[in-house]
């Protein structure tokens, strides 16, 4: 075995300098009726060059959206990656490291993280970030378990234009604690007011929303921070950081916690994961936080350096009462962003922001010409925006397969009331001419009814 | 070596990116938006690309990594990467998918994802394995809400998890978070559970014992039967914490010791790197009785296709987005189908042979509080160094001027001054002489030397009370 570099010479002087007299001696200690017998039911092994051979096959067993076109988005995002973001997160330095718990020789970690931090906190105009989450589901499940400790309250209001997957996994992480979610309804694909007006009241612990939503609207965040914090509960924002690029951040509009999906921050869409959920909030209550956070301190010489720093707060320390169970969190990917945004920095942020806008209004302008594709709602739009189909969006797509265009996302799978909503999103990365060809062969499905 | 944060690089007007330029109407946005959705302002840095690639290269030289020299952190398992992996996860066939594209269009990463999963049962012993949870306490986590949910089934209510005093920090911690009371049993004489005093602990209320086997002393569970045997007469259940598989492997199955739930390291047993604290994936295997409780969806084989399903009506839900983290599950199904069973027995005996070597090595030097065959990693105490105002962390930091990663200190909670060393096997017998020839040597140096050291790094011992007293988090002009 390659990766093992004891010869069997050195693997006989080895026992020899222990006192045993073979391998099987080493595990003498394990019960000899739970001991395996023979080799275990897997693969024999492959050589590195049939293994490469079979991940290629393997590969070719999908269609990747190098050579697709997609439309589709939902919480997962074809967003340009400048190259530096590949070649630094590649360096062995960063990726072969464990987490920096010997802050001597792991500057290189912890200041990234540091900076990591700083940049989400410029983008979200939020006070202080943590160093990152499994993804932005799993950061607005802890979202939402932080506002209950911080206010003491067990009852939670979410939007139901929130992302259907991000709903169930906090319903998911909420099932031993005794708190009483909500769902508040929408009408036009916007958030319900007058619903949350009537319905909320002080034993709410957080109303909870995504901006822009799943429909791709925008909500009213100003109105629905002053009705949450009438009441005394938080406001817990999701927000897609790369709409941020233009939209007010949520620091602006009173948010209390702010959330989200980064991987659009320089991470492959990689078929769901590894993403990362970044995670910011108030000043006041950063001793609440869940996850790891990085502070910058001085050494005996006045130098200055960078620890991991309020760790009471974590499992290591803390144990059962700490506030979070997290551990390892999402480095290399928090890397990523750190590199992305900076990189992109002030200008090209709000480049691929504006890109986005513009594309997605003329990809929607030339859909609403067509004969039966309607817009789903009349609201604002940054990047993503729903129409009606004149059919099942499952047949169009799989037309659209055909002239190799990943479409939309047929809402049904999440909404059943929208049998025919489908749910298109155009990033900086779609051209005009791929946007033409997408609507004409639309056009062309529309006239087969 | 000192390299300025990027906020103190950077000046207005530079540019570290081309992008194309619009090719639709260049519409304003505030004729698109309304105003007050629009930010006024966007603070970030303004670098050109050279000086970016430089300032994070000169970052990563300020680190240290499995490549770059032994780290031999106690349960965390830091072996090498290999790099055939990296490359395969780098395919766009494989990587870039979109998670909702059409399961014909992604045959091969679901069949991916379903060898993987058949591949860690047959590893665990156990029948079915979710890939989604995306770190070791993120797969506790999940194990902890299938245990409530089938208590639940049961209409049973039980509110006790126990946990030995020597377990990982994220045990408890998992257990919390699904409304458990932790229950602490003390570890008896030769490191493992206390078997007489779970027995008085184990009621009708206790839901689970979570245990990892080895343990974190590296120490079997020699009475792993007899534990088993406690806990399911009471109804209880088994929750193996998979960190220290890699002692395991090909050689005997938590499985068969009878565990009904255990979560996989892949980024310590399978090789996947730890990318300086994440990402990782911490599958979850469950025995057939467990299996309806499992996230959704699962990936399921019909005849030759692979399916997504998400009929699983008691199922736990979901505990994050999407199926899992795919591209580090790619890295693990690799090193898998590189391995194959022989290669993975060759794994568990190396491990274990690395660490007793230095046990033998180290064992006239430091105490050794459990003097018996150790498995993957062991647990020195530096009691005796202490006494001359010696710590652990002074010897730890002493081994950077010597060249190593220090291994992990101060735990387990229940050894005294606790260096907890795990060599792993991808480290050759050479390697390990050096490590346990400065160690030797630290342990006669004097005082003075080792409570300044580090003595070569870009920074010195940091003042972690200041920074937690008055926390500076960010960056601020």
């Amino acid at each position: 075995m390659h990766y093992i570099p004891n010869t069997d010479e050195d693997r006989r002087e080895m026992l020899q300098a222990i006192g045993l007299a073979s391998m099987d001696e080493l595990f003498s200690d394990i019960p000899p009726q739970v001991r395996v017998k023979a080799a275990l039911k897997l693969p024999a092994a492959l050589s590195e060059l049939e293994l490469l051979e079979h991940a290629r096959q393997l590969g070719a067993e999908n269609a990747n959206i190098d050579d697709y076109v997609c439309f589709r988005g939902a919480g997962a995002y074809d967003h340009f990656i400048p190259s530096v973001v590949r070649q630094i997160v590649s360096r062995a330095e960063f990726y072969t490291s464990y987490t920096p718990y010997q802050a001597e020789i792991s500057q290189g970690t912890l200041q990234a993280i540091y900076e990591y931090q700083t940049l989400i906190c410029q983008l979200t105009g939020m006070d202080v970030s943590n160093a990152s989450m499994y993804d932005g589901a799993s950061a607005l499940a802890e979202a939402v378990l932080m506002s209950c400790r911080i206010t003491g309250r067990d009852r939670l209001l979410l939007s139901q234009t929130l992302h259907p997957e991000y709903r169930q996994v906090v319903r998911t992480y909420l099932q031993g604690m005794s708190v009483e979610t909500l769902e508040i309804p929408y009408t036009s694909g916007l958030t319900d007011l007058d619903w949350l007006r009537k319905e909320l009241d002080d034993r709410a612990a957080a109303v909870v929303v995504q901006h822009p939503n799943f429909f791709g609207l925008l909500e009213e965040m100003n109105e629905i921070s002053q009705i949450a914090h009438r009441v005394g509960a938080l406001f817990v924002v999701s927000v897609d950081p790369i709409s941020l690029g233009i939209l007010q951040p949520p620091g602006a509009y009173g948010a209390d916690i702010a959330v989200g999906e980064g991987q659009a921050l320089g991470n492959e869409i990689c078929f769901g994961g590894p993403y990362l959920g970044f995670f910011a909030t108030r000043e006041q209550f950063v001793r609440n936080m869940p996850g790891r956070l990085v502070g910058a301190t001085t050494d005996s010489e006045g130098r200055r350096g960078f620890v991991l720093t309020l760790q009471t707060r974590e499992q290591h320390i803390r144990r059962a009462k700490a506030t979070s169970n997290i551990c390892s969190n999402e480095s290399l990917n928090a890397l990523a962003a750190a590199v992305y945004l900076t990189t992109l920095g002030k200008e090209g942020l709000r480049k691929v922001a504006l890109l986005c806008l513009r594309k997605a209004h003329y990809a929607w302008r030339e859909i609403a010409k067509l004969n039966g594709f309607p817009p789903l709602f009349s609201g604002t739009f940054f990047k993503e925006f729903s129409v009606n189909c004149p059919t099942s969006p499952q047949k169009i797509n799989q037309v659209l397969l055909k002239q190799r265009i990943i479409g939309g996302l047929g809402l049904k799978k999440f909404y059943p009331e929208h049998q025919n909503g489908l749910l298109v999103c155009v990033t900086e990365k779609r051209t005009k001419e791929q946007i033409d060809e997408f609507v004409e062969v639309l056009s062309e499905t529309g006239e087969q009814q | 070596m000192k390299e300025r944060l990027v906020f103190e690089i950077g000046k207005k007007g530079k540019v570290g990116v081309s992008l194309p330029r619009c090719d639709v109407p260049e519409e304003e946005p505030e004729r698109l938006i309304p105003e007050q959705h629009l930010r006024k302002d966007l603070p970030l840095p303004e670098l050109s690309e050279p000086e970016i690639v430089r300032h994070f290269t000169r970052l990563s030289q300020l680190n240290c990594g499995v490549d770059t020299g032994l780290y031999p952190l106690g349960s965390c398992t830091m072996k090498y990467n290999p790099k055939v992996n990296e490359e395969i996860a780098s395919l766009a066939g494989l990587t870039r998918l979109h998670p909702y594209q059409p399961e014909e269009l992604c045959q091969g990463a679901l069949r991916l994802m379903y060898e993987l999963g058949e591949y860690l049962a047959q590893i665990g012993g156990m029948d079915a394995v979710t890939l989604q949870p995306a770190a070791g306490a993120h797969g506790e986590l999940t194990g902890m809400l299938i245990i409530r949910a089938y208590f639940l089934s049961k209409a049973q209510k039980r509110h006790q998890v126990i946990i030995p005093d020597s377990a990982h920090g994220t045990n408890p911690a998992s257990a919390a978070l699904c409304g458990y009371q932790a229950i602490e049993v003390k570890s008896d004489e030769r490191g493992c559970v206390d078997v007489v005093e779970l027995n008085k602990l184990v009621d009708e209320d206790v839901a689970a014992i979570m245990l990892t086997n080895p343990n974190t002393l590296g120490l079997f569970e020699e009475n792993i039967l007899e534990i088993a045997d406690i806990v399911h007469r009471a109804g209880g259940l088994l929750y193996c914490d998979g960190a220290n598989l890699n002692a395991l492997l090909g050689v005997a199955r938590p499985g068969d010791m009878g565990f009904d739930l255990l979560h996989f390291n892949l980024h310590k047993t399978f090789s996947t790197p730890h990318g300086g604290g994440g990402p990782g994936s911490g599958p979850l295997g469950v025995k057939r009785t467990l299996a309806p409780f499992l996230p959704v969806p699962l990936v399921v084989k019909q005849g030759k296709r692979y399916l997504l399903d998400y009929n699983c009506p008691l199922s736990i839900g979901k505990v994050r987005s999407f199926y899992g983290n795919f591209g580090v599950l790619i890295k693990a199904y690799a090193y898998l189908l590189s391995l194959g069973p022989e290669g993975l027995r060759q794994v568990a005996e190396n491990a274990v042979l690395n660490a007793n070597y230095l046990v033998k090595r180290l064992k006239d030097h430091y105490h050794l509080p459990y003097d018996r065959i150790c498995k993957h990693e062991f647990v020195l105490s530096g009691a005796r160094q202490k006494k001359r105002g010696i710590r652990a962390l002074d010897i730890a930091k002493r081994l950077i001027d010597c060249g190593f990663h220090p291994p992990t200190i101060y735990f387990p909670l229940i050894v005294n001054e606790a260096l907890m060393i795990e060599p792993t096997e991808t480290e050759s017998r050479q390697t390990l002489d050096r490590f346990a020839e400065a160690l030797i040597k630290i342990a006669q140096e004097d005082a003075e030397t080792l409570k300044s050291a580090p003595h070569h790094t870009s920074v010195g011992r940091l003042d972690e009370v200041a920074a937690a007293r008055k926390p500076n988090l960010r960056w601020k002009e």
